[in-house]
């Protein structure tokens, strides 16, 4: 048999000699991430098995991010509860507690968690970033968390896989974000439902690490249950400064059989966004340049890296924002706060005028830190658009690249960054 | 389980996570509290419209959005005991077996289904009788082991009896 990268990770996960898409297995799970959800649902669900134990304490990474430091009694009543889960069962990996740390889909590859070849699941659909680093990984609902606290297994269906054959390099002005909105924009948001995305090709090598996540963390916008990267010296470098623990690459069978294939040249990818309010509402961004803006936000899991970070500095460098917007810049991590720091990136967000929050997800899901008011439009480096995600149901979101969003800050509408850079 | 009838609610495609159940209602303690605000961004009279429904039928990508498992339970405590879509996304399908509601993934037209029909579903023959339209429609049955975990009221009930 010839597998695809899913097909070889599921197959090393299970205790069968040899397995097909379309077909119903279980795997045993090498790491799992909870955040919030474990003081929402999963304690709850997961007293009603009456065990007083998980499974293994050392697979399960929990962090708070989506409401740190607490803004409303009941996120802290939320916290307290995911806390208290986290000491009574002696999670391992508990950081619970270190609210400065960041967002957990940057801070679990920060502290070499993710590695290639690994199955990792998350009580957070945008759990697929990991793939970047060459191994599965999915998100989950608060009882199939459960699950995976009490066996250390799930069932998975074999996906089918589509190719992304990525070729040529980026232009100046065009991030990868770009890149991933355009293929949602060309799948649609059910085109990849149940899929594997597989990203093959001489265009994976120009892409930075940090591209490869904002690509990844958003394939589950198309539907995709995966989204893997084929590994390259770069991963290497990027995992071998974080972790001492060996990894072995892997790579697709030569004869692996693709549902699809799709053929990306990112030399002739251009600035897009995705308008209100379905991420894969695709627009060229010329078509909205002059669409009036009331706030930019600049972070979450998707687009708070240093590579967001250094573009998005190098257009504000020396210039304020239009009077009447409101920006918002926010880290991904600690980690990259404090490089931004360093870099003197921070600086130059604060003489722009922007505001410049902790680490957290904050403003992606309308929680704290800049929610909308009724009628606003924000143009956001985040994921998802839908009616109300950012505050007021009437409110709009533009998805857009970090480029896009600081131009657009500039100038108080949607700009070209073309123009600005 | 194997026999679901009731009258069916219509909802339209891509109906999000955040559209059930948004970002803000997430922090609510009280699951009965949230299932209030339930599709209020949609339809704000939804959650007293719903009352006299037990079946939801959608279009494409039905649940497509965050892994919050509360978009599921709020249809459970409003009462819906079955979801027919024309598609599912990932998460949202496997959150409803959990939770022991059955997902059930049929291409439908409004000839043979449409808002407010009386319907039955027999899961074990993968048939669909709309008893007011008087027309059979057939879909693909769940596996045997999703539909195990149905019968059992969920895959804690299921797992509970292993441990």
């Amino acid at each position: 048999m010839s597998y695809t990268i899913a097909e070889k990770i599921l197959l090393n996960h299970s205790n069968l000699k040899e397995i097909s898409p379309g077909q119903f297995i279980n795997c045993e799970i090498d790491l799992i991430m909870v955040h919030e959800q474990l003081g929402g649902r999963i304690h709850k669900e997961y007293e009603k098995l009456a065990i007083d134990y998980v499974w293994d304490p050392n697979k399960i990474f929990f962090i708070l991010d989506h409401w740190v430091p607490a803004p409303t009694i009941s996120a802290a009543e939320m916290h307290q509860d995911a806390r208290n889960f986290a000491e009574k069962y002696k999670f391992e990996h508990n950081y619970g507690y270190q609210e400065d740390k960041g967002i957990c889909h940057q801070v679990l590859p920060e502290m070499g968690f993710s590695r290639p070849g690994m199955l990792i699941v998350g009580s957070d659909s945008h759990t697929t970033t990991y793939g970047a680093f060459n191994c599965l990984s999915t998100g989950i609902g608060a009882t199939d968390v459960s699950v995976v606290f009490a066996t250390g297994k799930l069932w998975f269906k074999v996906p089918e896989t589509y190719r992304i054959n990525l070729k040529g390099k980026l232009s100046k002005g065009v991030m990868s974000k770009d890149l991933i909105l355009k293929i949602i924009g060309d799948l649609s948001t059910k085109g990849a439902i149940y899929k594997s995305l597989e990203f093959h090709g001489n265009g994976v090598n120009e892409l930075s690490v940090d591209g490869r996540m904002t690509i990844a963390n958003m394939v589950v916008e198309a539907g995709a249950k995966f989204g893997v990267f084929l590994p390259d010296i770069k991963l290497k470098n990027w995992i071998e400064k974080r972790t001492d623990e060996p990894f072995e690459f892997v790579h697709p069978d030569k004869d692996a059989l693709y549902e699809k294939d799709f053929d990306y040249n990112l030399s002739e990818i251009t600035p897009v966004v995705a308008k209100p309010s379905n991420p894969g509402n695709l627009a060229y961004v010329e078509e909205v340049v002059g669409v009036k803006i009331d706030q930019a936000f600049l972070g979450s899991c998707t687009n708070g890296r240093m590579e967001d970070f250094r573009i998005a500095a190098k257009i504000l460098k020396g210039k304020t924002i239009d009077s009447k917007i409101r920006l918002i810049v926010i880290p991904a991590s600690k980690e990259i706060y404090k490089k931004a720091l360093k870099e003197g990136l921070i600086e130059i967000f604060i003489n722009s005028g922007a505001v410049v929050g902790h680490s957290t997800c904050g403003p992606c899901i309308g929680g704290h830190l800049g929610v909308l008011g009724p009628e606003e439009i924000c143009i956001s480096s985040s994921n998802r658009n839908f009616v109300g995600r950012m505050g007021s149901p009437t409110s709009q979101v533009y998805l857009a690249s970090p480029a896009t969003v600081i131009a657009s800050a500039l100038k108080g509408e949607i700009t070209d960054p073309r123009e600005v850079l | 389980m194997n026999k679901i009838e009731g009258c069916v609610y219509l909802l339209g495609d891509d109906i999000n996570t955040d559209d059930i159940v948004p970002s803000s209602a997430l922090t609510i303690r009280d699951t009965n509290e949230m299932a209030k605000l339930t599709l209020k961004y949609i339809d704000a009279n939804f959650v007293e419209s719903v009352k006299k429904y037990n079946i939801i039928i959608a279009g494409e990508n039905f649940g497509t959005g965050s892994s919050r498992e509360e978009a599921v339970n709020v249809f459970k405590i409003l009462g819906i005991n079955a979801i027919i879509a024309k598609s599912f996304a990932r998460i949202y399908f496997r959150n409803l077996i959990n939770l022991g509601i059955p997902a059930i993934q049929l291409i439908w037209d409004e000839n043979y289904l449409s808002h407010g029909d009386y319907i039955e579903i027999l899961l074990d023959k993968g048939v669909i009788f709309n008893k007011t339209k008087n027309r059979k429609m057939e879909f693909k049955k769940l596996p045997e082991f999703l539909v195990q975990i149905l019968e059992d009221g969920g895959i804690l009930n299921q797992l509970k009896k292993t441990l």
